[in-house]
This record gives C-alpha cells, structure tokens and sequence, in this order.
C-alpha cells in the first residue's frame, strides 16, 4: 500500500516559516523553499513574484533524486549539497533528510554566506520535520484526521 | 507520500503514468491540461529529447476542489517508457500515492506491455510497495487503432487484481478523464483508511 500520509501541523509550518524568513534574510537570498524530496513544496518565503513554485518544488526534487543516483554510481552515498550558478540568478540546494532547502539567490549574496546560513537552518529544518513524522505517525496510529471521516459523498463531490 | 498541511490547508497526493514506450502516457496529461481550467492547474512540464520522448518526466498539477475544507492537489507524473530510462523510472515511483498503467492496445505491443507491466512491478517492490495493495488502474489506450487487440485478451494478459479498467483513446480524450477518477478516488479513499 501507500506509505502513512506525511501531517505538518499549524505551529510547525509557522515555525518552519520563521526559520525560512530568517535565513532568507540572513543570507540576502531572493526566495527561500522548504521541498519534500517527493515533489511536494511544503513551505517558501521571498520573492515569489510570478514563480511557478509547484514546478520549481518538483524540479528541485527532480533534480536531487538525479543527481543521488548519479552519486551511488561513483560509490557516494549523497551529494549532501547541489549547486547551480548561473549569470544572476543561482541555486543552492541542501539535502536534509527527506526534505530539501532550496535557496535562490543573486548578486547580492554569495554562495560562501548562503551555505554557512543554509547549515545552521538546516539543523533547526530538520528537528521540526523529525517532530512532524512522529506526530504523523501517531496521528495515523490513532485515527484523528479529519479524513478518517471522508464519506463516499465528499469524493464524489470532487468529480462533479 | 500523500502530503497533509493543515496551515495551508491542503492535501498533495502523485500519481504516476506508467506503461511502454509511445503507449499514451504524455498525451493522458497534455489532455488534462489543455480541458482543465486555468485556475485547476499549473504549468505541465515536459522533460523531453529533442524528438519529443519523454527523457526523465512530464509532470502537472491539477487542483479537483476541496474534501472537508482541505484543498485535494493531485501532481500528475509520466515516466519514459523506453527500457533504456529505468533508473529514471524508478525515481519517478518515489512517494506515489497511485499508479496508472497505459497500455497500447496494438497487437504487435503486447510484449511491450507486458515488460513494462512486469518492469512497474519489479520496481515498485524496489521502493517498497505492492502494486496488490496501491491505488492501481488499467487504461487501454488506442482503441481506435483497426490492429487492436481484444478487451478480453488485454484484460486477461495485463489485469493483477480486479482493477478498474477504461477503454481510451488518448489523442481525442476518450476515457481520459474516467482513468484519472479512477485512481484518484482510491487515493482518497486509501487516505481515509490510513
């Protein structure tokens, strides 16, 4: 079957959105992604302006999962950061976990001071997101989501 | 991996298109898009070889409405259905929630599907999950083709569990839409049991 769906709680998306508002300030990033290795973004802040950001979540996603492979091929386990340097606007990639942080930036920062920033928000990233797959597993294990109470009527519904 | 955030208020489930290579795949999705409204979805991205085969994934997102004042986003993959992609394959099956199988109804393909078939299996027991026990459709697609093969053989050689089966013809939408409500009603449905 399926894996056990993955729950972020209200309190921890805004803590991850502090976290994300922070280092996007921090280290003068254009716009700051918090993405599920699946695909999935799970929270962002910046400059957002027209961004197609589900795209860009599940390129980033895309992206990493290539380049994991690519690393098991030569005998590493992950490349732990990916980078992407282009004439203003870069990309820089953290791996943490099952989630990746994804910093955009530009000529007014440097890759030096995003990765010194990224580490440290990357500690922080991580315990939120351990503290949300426990929670999801018990929230399962007990059956209080409210989609335990989905009814055949409100799928349907969808499809009208 | 169906994603729930409950600040946003939004459920994110993916399901991928499986099937051989040219079988209908990227034409499912390129019909979804061009029937969706605007405000249901997003771009439909398309990585691709110069000819136009898909080289890693097509991908989409569509919005269907909302289940209990959650938002249900469903983000819609293919894979390249050429052997040659198998390690892109198997990346694409990470955190699906649920799986179409396209199948090119001509004859001469039926090898084809059945690899494939044997192929989606083989790796998604490789990412841990059991096609016996995911939200699964059959889709036979290219019926309009005068060399195609009968629904009883097809469903014979490809069916695994009593999965719904849709007859479609892809390049005009036939069935198009049954397939993908099809398989996202078992997501959701799997999303109330879990």
């Amino acid at each position: 079957m399926a894996q056990s769906p993955f729950i972020i709680q209200e309190q921890q998306f805004h803590r991850l959105k502090i976290v994300l508002e922070r280092l996007c300030v921090e280290c003068a990033a254009r716009a700051v992604f918090l993405v599920d290795r699946d695909g999935q973004p799970i929270a962002l802040h910046g400059e957002i302006g027209d961004m197609d950001t589900t795209s860009f979540a599940s390129l980033a996603a895309g992206n990493v999962a290539a380049t994991t492979s690519m690393a098991k091929l030569i005998g590493e386990e992950v490349f732990p950061a990916v980078v992407h340097e282009g004439e203003r606007e870069s990309i820089f990639i953290s791996v943490i976990g099952r989630s990746l942080l994804v910093v955009v930036f530009d000529e007014r920062s440097t890759l030096g001071l995003v990765k010194i920033r990224a580490k440290r928000a990357s500690h922080e990233v991580a315990a939120i997101l351990d503290e949300a797959v426990r929670e999801s597993v018990v929230i399962g294990a007990n059956h209080q989501s409210v989609f335990a109470e989905i009814t055949d009527e409100d799928i349907d519904s969808l499809f009208r | 991996m169906t994603f729930i955030n409950y600040a946003s208020r939004e459920i994110n489930c993916k399901i991928v298109y499986y099937g051989p290579g040219l079988c209908g795949k990227t034409t499912n999705l390129q019909h979804i898009y061009d029937s969706t409204a605007p405000q249901a979805k997003g771009k439909l991205i398309s990585l691709a070889t110069e000819t136009d085969r898909t080289l890693f994934f097509d991908f989409m997102p569509l919005e269907l409405g909302t289940v209990r004042g959650f938002k249900t986003r469903f983000h819609l993959y293919t894979v390249p259905g050429q052997v040659y992609y198998d390690a892109s394959r198997k990346l694409i099956l990470k955190g699906v929630d649920g799986v179409v199988f396209v199948a090119d109804s001509q004859e001469e393909r039926m090898d084809a599907n059945i690899e494939s078939l044997y192929n989606l299996e083989q790796n998604l027991e490789s990412q841990g999950y059991d096609l016996a026990a995911l939200p699964y459709v059959l889709q036979l697609n290219k019926r309009d083709l005068p060399n195609a093969t009968p629904i009883e053989d097809l469903s014979m050689e490809l069916g695994r569990k009593n999965e719904p089966i849709f007859e479609a013809v892809a390049t005009n939408g036939t069935g198009v839409f049954d397939t993908l409500k099809a398989v996202a009603k078992q997501v959701l449905t799997e999303l109330r049991k879990s």
